[in-house]
């Protein structure tokens, strides 16, 4: 699925493109109904040991439920999960070596920390005092060894997160699962948070699956994400592959903000292709791989931030550029979102930042500017 | 949370920031508004009040006439209090008060009997009614939503018909000749009738089926409350349904089943129909103790001290569990 990179990427970890590679977790043909709601749809995934993978999506695109499916809390439909070449089916939740954070923490408000974290291996029936130094270490693992005796009702928000995460490592599961495990918290806690997950998860060694819906929370952890709708996958890769690469138009509009012009493919030589947009009434270059031929219909999508803006026509070949007029202005600090009309139905939106302290900026409404963007800078979207 | 009488010092709690301490409540050292704090004032009294007037003072006039002496007259006890001549009135009758009547509850076992066996029933048909209440409201808690309502309106729907009648149905059920033993001979599982009706396997069944409303709503409302992913955490974690059902489900829904048991205890101690239509005269309770001593014999002296005695019996360990439950949820053990 993944697309060969256009350029040479370096990169430390990358199982999933070493085809002697094992899977980890494999969703083989899974479909899951509710009654007549298909919640997941016939999907195959891979996860390989010591990825940290994400499942990206709205809500209802099932990627809870692929989730409870792998901690055993919902059976599938159809399809099998292998675990280790395992297959998990009729193994109950209890009996699977995974463990989940619920993303409502379920903390036993019966119970104070310590015994929280000390349930899971009690449930192992391990001797008391391996109990007792496995929570000691859990509890300076998430940095609350002052708080062995409150109950969760005496803790902080962000502490309860942290009780939770420990309660779930303390078994040493072979996959964690979370389940939107920082939905909960403020902004700069969650920032925080995060930073600390991929540590925990580089020093533990680890293979974790997250869902959520917050797509920066998905770029920041994850090794790879899987950006999923109606119960299916549309692209499994890499945050820099989906970002930079989107196989589709929900992907590419999904993560992040991008403009995306609608057109017909003129000419088409190997990666070099033009495109006729009816809407500017011009045609436009793009050095991208594309599998649509002269005369198909796409999409030209473009990232705002790739975008620039001038007051003169720039020379450069290779640079597309179109006429507009500064129609609107986000100043958002560290850059400002220029909303250029180019023509009477269509918008597109640019990115430019500070870099000076300056409180006025050369360019302000009204102003009949160039909008411009390398031939490279864009992805062609075929669906 | 913004405590109110803090913010206008500029000072707010945030969930956020961990607090150093734990503090069950922010110190409420404000000044308050002396209207509002008559307004709450009058608001608290209603309750307290009510309590005065409708249990303090009829429990005063109990007390009073347990400490009098019998006698053939309107009302039947000695001394009564002469209020013309006030205050001396009532020191005279205080003189003549005694504890004679407690002493003869100690000296005839029939009460002391009457006690035990009263707390036995009592106790024995509050545990069946909390194992016959506990699935019943298990499984109105685990059914679908929309059932609830309907559940619950199930539960209730026996108050509507007079209790005194639903006992006397009872009778027509239990009897050799009645509902149930017709039933089992015809289907052939005995060949002579049982004999319930007018033994203590029909005061229990009466008890249970009662009381069974008032065991099921409150183990209803707690376990209506849990959370179920905190059973799928507990089975997450390894643990086996069974065993979650006992280090979960049952401490979490605790504070339903001490109401449920108390809601049935209290009653079932001091009941008095359900013994006399369904118990017949070989089952001993306290509550047809008081009623004969009320009404056949007529000595209300002896009926008040009994009635004093059974509240001092229930009174005590229930405040003294209370006291302990409110250092546990306090303390955090």
């Amino acid at each position: 699925m993944a697309k060969k990179p256009l350029g040479p990427v370096r990169r430390a970890f990358s199982p999933w493109d070493d085809p002697s590679e094992q899977p980890f977790i494999e969703f083989r043909n899974i479909t899951k109904r509710f009654g007549n709601f298909v919640a997941v749809d016939n999907l195959s995934l891979k996860i390989y040991k010591r990825e940290f993978h994400a499942l990206l999506g709205g809500s209802g695109c099932g990627k809870t439920t692929l989730m409870r499916m792998l901690a055993g809390f919902e059976a599938p439909t159809e399809g099998q999960i292998f675990l280790e070449g395992q297959d998990l089916a009729g193994v109950p939740p209890y009996k699977r070596p995974v463990n989940m954070m619920f993303q409502s923490y379920a903390l036993f408000p019966h119970m104070n920390v310590e015994k929280n974290i000390a349930f899971g291996l009690e449930m192992d029936g391990l001797p008391a005092r391996e109990i007792k130094s496995r929570v000691h270490e859990m509890l300076s693992l998430v940095k609350l060894e002052g708080f062995a005796k409150r109950k969760p009702h005496q803790l902080s928000g962000g502490q309860r997160q942290r009780v939770a995460l420990a309660r779930s490592l303390a078994k040493r599961p072979k996959v964690l699962l979370l389940d939107e495990p920082l939905a909960a918290l403020d902004k700069k806690l969650r920032e925080e948070t995060q930073l600390e997950l991929i540590n925990l998860q580089e020093q533990l060694r680890m293979t974790f699956l997250i869902v959520t819906h917050d797509q920066e929370e998905a770029m920041t952890v994850a090794d790879r994400i899987s950006v999923m709708d109606k119960g299916r996958i549309l692209q499994n890769a890499t945050p820099g592959e989906i970002y930079e690469q989107p196989n589709s138009r929900f992907v590419a509009e999904f993560i992040g903000d991008i403009n995306v012009l609608d057109g017909q493919v003129t000419k088409k030589e190997n990666e070099d292709v033009q495109m006729f947009s009816s809407v500017l009434g011009d045609h436009l270059d793009v050095r991208y791989p594309t599998p649509a031929s002269v005369g198909d219909h796409a999409a030209l999508a473009i990232r705002p931030e790739k975008m620039r803006i001038s007051f003169d026509k720039p020379a450069h070949p290779g640079t597309n550029a179109i006429q507009g007029e500064v129609w609107d202005i986000a100043y958002m600090g560290d850059v400002s979102i220029y909303h250029i009309k180019v023509a009477e139905t269509e918008t597109l939106r640019a990115i430019v930042a500070n870099t000076t302290r300056l409180v006025e900026r050369p360019i302000t409404w009204e102003d009949q500017v160039w909008l411009s963007w390398d031939s490279d800078a864009g992805v062609i979207l075929t669906r | 949370m913004t405590d109110p009488s803090l913010s206008s010092t500029g000072i707010t709690r945030s969930e956020t920031v961990p607090a150093p301490r734990y503090q069950p409540e922010a110190p409420e050292n404000a000044p308050t508004n002396p209207k509002g704090g008559w307004g709450r004032f009058a608001f608290i009294c209603v309750p307290y009040l009510w309590l005065l007037l409708f249990f303090l003072v009829p429990f005063v006039i109990v007390a009073k006439i347990s400490l009098s002496e019998a006698a053939v007259s309107i009302p039947p006890y000695l001394p009564v209090i002469d209020w013309s001549r006030g205050l001396a009135g009532l020191w005279e009758a205080a003189e003549r008060w005694s504890l004679d009547n407690y002493i003869w509850l100690t000296e005839d076992a029939l009460y002391w009997q009457a006690y035990v066996s009263s707390l036995q029933i009592a106790f024995l048909s509050t545990l069946l009614t909390l194992l016959v209440g506990f699935p019943i409201a298990y499984g109105m808690a685990r059914a679908p939503r929309s059932w609830h309502p309907t559940l619950v309106m199930m539960v209730i729907l026996p108050f509507w018909t007079s209790f005194l009648i639903r006992v006397y149905a009872w009778i027509g059920i239990l009897k050799s000749d009645g509902l149930l033993n017709q039933t089992l001979i015809t289907i052939g599982i005995i060949d002579e009738p049982l004999v319930i009706l007018n033994t203590s396997i029909a005061v229990y069944i009466g008890i249970i089926y009662s009381y069974l409303p008032f065991m099921v709503l409150p183990l209803y409302s707690s376990l209506e409350k849990l959370d179920t992913t905190l059973i799928e955490a507990a089975e997450d974690l390894g643990c086996p349904p069974w065993k979650t059902f006992w280090r979960v489900t049952v401490p979490l829904a605790l504070p339903g089943m001490i109401a449920g048991c108390f809601l049935v205890f209290i009653p079932a101690v001091g009941e008095f129909v359900i013994p006399d239509l369904l118990g017949g005269s070989s089952t001993l309770m306290i509550g047809k103790t008081l009623w004969v001593e009320f009404f056949s014999n007529r000595d209300w002296p002896v009926a008040s001290a009994v009635a004093i005695v059974l509240l001092v019996l229930l009174i005590i360990p229930i405040t003294l569990f209370q006291r302990h439950e409110t250092r546990r949820n306090e303390g955090d053990v």
